[in-house]
């Protein structure tokens, strides 16, 4: 199988305090850690499990910065065989379906039975550049997939839908997966792979280079626009306990015994 | 003009809540544009569906054929090309589902649809639509306008509002059926159940949650100690269920189960929207989490801003203490 795997870079915010910066449309993220987004990692470990029981290569695709060199060499030591990186500030990453049509550019032409995909980015939480990619290659897709069986020119594949019921559906190859958490056990990357790693090939692509008219996937192009962003007012009814560790703990203890919670 | 379309959602014969949620934020919408709102509804014997919508709409359209007796995003995406090009509404509403994130953003990229995705709100100012979504698992909050033509598409996320009265009682039209017969590159095989567990999390009386702040496998003895001073049944985010401390049964989400249990104690767990749809109905909800502006303090009743790690101990002895 020949498969091309499409991953993001992405903050962990589960911790960080986040603050919408001056423009008044983006936010600071000088103090956020980033990493691989979530589901990719796991459509990386998914490509990798494919390529050994099937041989055939795998080829990692990400728009964006040198910033994410490194997620990508990651990728790479894993054994993934060759990279592209699609680095152009025109690119509109607002809109899922501009950046769907970046990623096609890129696998347009190009021998391949699989794309997988996360099925979601944790910053952005769209849910729709796989779905949207597939429509732009004009083949056929599957999102949020639990199980992958790839058989002789078709693939079976497990949807994962509401309340742990799963759908099993077939489809002719090529396609396009978007891979769901918890497929899999995604590895580490051997040491080995990682010196490997930096002798792979990691092709840097302008727009032109993908034949692709900037103007087509630039923000004056998109459809949509994002007016602002805003801290969302929580509207807690939540009592904060206050006091060190163990008074909160006491004070809790006390409301949930003497309070008849239990 | 400034129509509202909502497609319905149903499966396995049941119709489900999100296309009442829809229509209900559809007739706001349509209140302030002076459109109607109209079910668009795609099924095999669905009759009964298409009466309930009415009770939330103006109109009904629904298509009743054989060939959509399982959901298929590609049959769906091929009977509602035509039926969008035809009626041009204003905008056009599908789920924030597994059904509707597998179809809505192929459809726009078909029909060239101006799309945003995950709406929690649609605001109308000066007769524009203007979709709310959320960035950094709820952090941020970001409106967005439309440019060019209708219709305009959004994935409408679940669970984000109170479904009104059915009081409106509209029309219900059939309308034939464009499918074609032939089409099959995705064919749908049979769905698979949820494997089921030791515990029925949906039963019990008190929940201890754990989340991705747990860490390790190896913390999970603490929060084990805790459930027993509680008599408690431990259940979990995503996170935790894919890191393997748990079984799938002891999910709770969208994807997972939903729980209403009398008190429900949520330790490490951030709140995404999806892990808040399936607990926000207990009675008490208690948050253990170091986050401040962690999303699960919007539905809970306590909450302590601490590391986990040193409050579950003495949380535990206390119990015990008390208890005795
Ligand atoms: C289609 C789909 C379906 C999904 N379905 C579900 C579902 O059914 N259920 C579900 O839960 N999720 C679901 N998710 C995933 C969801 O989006 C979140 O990724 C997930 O809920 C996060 O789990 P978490 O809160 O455990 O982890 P995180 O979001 O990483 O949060 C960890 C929290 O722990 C806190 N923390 C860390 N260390 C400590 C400490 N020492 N003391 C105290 N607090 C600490 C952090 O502040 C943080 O708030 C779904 C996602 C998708 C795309
Ligand atoms: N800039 C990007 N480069 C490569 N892949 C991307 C990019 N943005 C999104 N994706 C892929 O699309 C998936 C879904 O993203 P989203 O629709 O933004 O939630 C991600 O999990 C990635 O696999």
């Amino acid at each position: 199988m020949n498969i091309f795997v499409c991953v993001k870079r992405v903050p962990d915010t589960s911790e960080a305090i986040v603050k919408v910066d001056s423009s008044g449309r983006g936010v600071d993220s000088s103090k956020f850690s980033f990493d691989i987004n979530e589901s990719d990692n796991y459509a990386v470990e998914e490509a990798m499990l494919i390529k050994e029981a099937t041989g055939g290569n795998v080829r990692i695709i990400c728009a964006g910065t040198q910033d994410v060199d490194v997620m990508i060499r990651m990728a790479l030591a894993k054994g993934g065989n060759s990279a592209m990186r699609i680095d152009d500030p025109r690119i509109n990453v607002i809109d899922p379906l501009q950046v769907a049509k970046v990623l096609a550019a890129a696998i347009k032409g190009k021998e391949f039975d699989l794309v997988l995909t996360g099925c979601m980015a944790n910053d952005d939480g769209n849910m729709a550049v796989g779905v949207a990619l597939a429509e732009e290659l004009g083949v056929p897709h599957a999102a949020m997939v639990k199980k992958v069986e790839v058989g002789t020119g078709k693939v079976k594949v497990y949807r994962e839908l509401e309340g742990g019921l799963s759908e099993v559906v077939e489809m002719d190859l090529p396609a396009v997966i978007t891979i769901q958490t918890g497929i899999n056990e995604p590895r580490y990357a051997p040491i080995r792979g990682i010196r490997e790693a930096q002798k792979k090939e990691l092709a840097v692509l302008k727009l032109e280079d993908l034949g692709l008219a900037p103007e087509m996937v630039s923000e004056e192009a998109s459809l949509i626009a994002l007016e602002n962003f805003y801290i969302p007012e929580v509207e807690s009814k939540a009592e904060i306990l206050e006091g060190d560790p163990d008074q909160k703990a006491v004070t809790l203890a006390e409301k949930l015994v003497k309070g008849g919670l239990l | 003009m400034g129509n509202v379309f909502v497609l319905a959602e149903h499966r396995q014969g049941v119709l489900r809540e999100i296309t009442l949620e829809m229509l209900t934020k559809a007739a706001a919408v349509a209140g302030q544009t002076g459109g109607e709102v109209v079910t668009v509804l795609l099924g095999s014997g669905v009759d009964a569906f298409a009466e309930k919508a009415a009770g939330y709409c103006d109109r009904v359209l629904y298509m009743d054929t054989p060939l959509f007796a399982d959901y298929s995003a590609e049959k769906y995406q091929k009977a509602l090309a035509p039926l969008l090009r035809q009626y041009k509404p204003e905008l056009f509403m599908i789920g924030h589902t597994t059904q509707g994130v597998d179809l809505a953003p192929a459809l726009a990229v078909e029909l060239k649809l101006p799309f945003v995705s995950d709406v929690i709100d649609i605001n109308v100012a000066d007769g524009k639509l203007k979709p709310v979504r959320q960035y950094y698992q709820g952090k941020v909050n970001a409106n967005f306008a439309f440019k060019g033509e209708p219709p305009y598409l959004v994935t409408f996320r679940e669970a984000t509002l109170e479904v009104g009265d059915a009081v409106k009682g509209g029309s219900v039209e059939k309308i034939p059926s464009t499918l074609p017969e032939d089409i099959a590159y995705r064919r749908f095989i049979e769905y698979v159940e949820a494997e089921v567990g030791d515990v029925d999390i949906t039963q019990s009386e008190i929940l201890v949650a754990v989340g991705r702040g747990v860490k390790e496998d190896k913390n999970m003895p603490l929060i084990e100690g805790l459930a027993a001073a509680l008599k408690a049944d431990i259940c979990g985010s995503r996170a935790a269920i894919d890191a393997g401390w748990l079984s799938h049964d002891r999910q709770v989400g969208t994807s997972g189960k939903t729980v209403k249990p009398k008190l429900y104690i949520a330790i490490g767990v951030s709140g995404a929207f999806q892990h808040l749809a399936g607990m926000k109905g207990a009675k008490t909800i208690v948050a253990i989490n170091k986050d401040p502006d962690a999303p699960i303090f919007s539905v809970a009743d306590f909450g302590i801003v601490d590391d986990l790690f040193k409050v579950v101990p003495k949380l535990t002895e206390k119990l015990k203490e008390l208890k005795s």
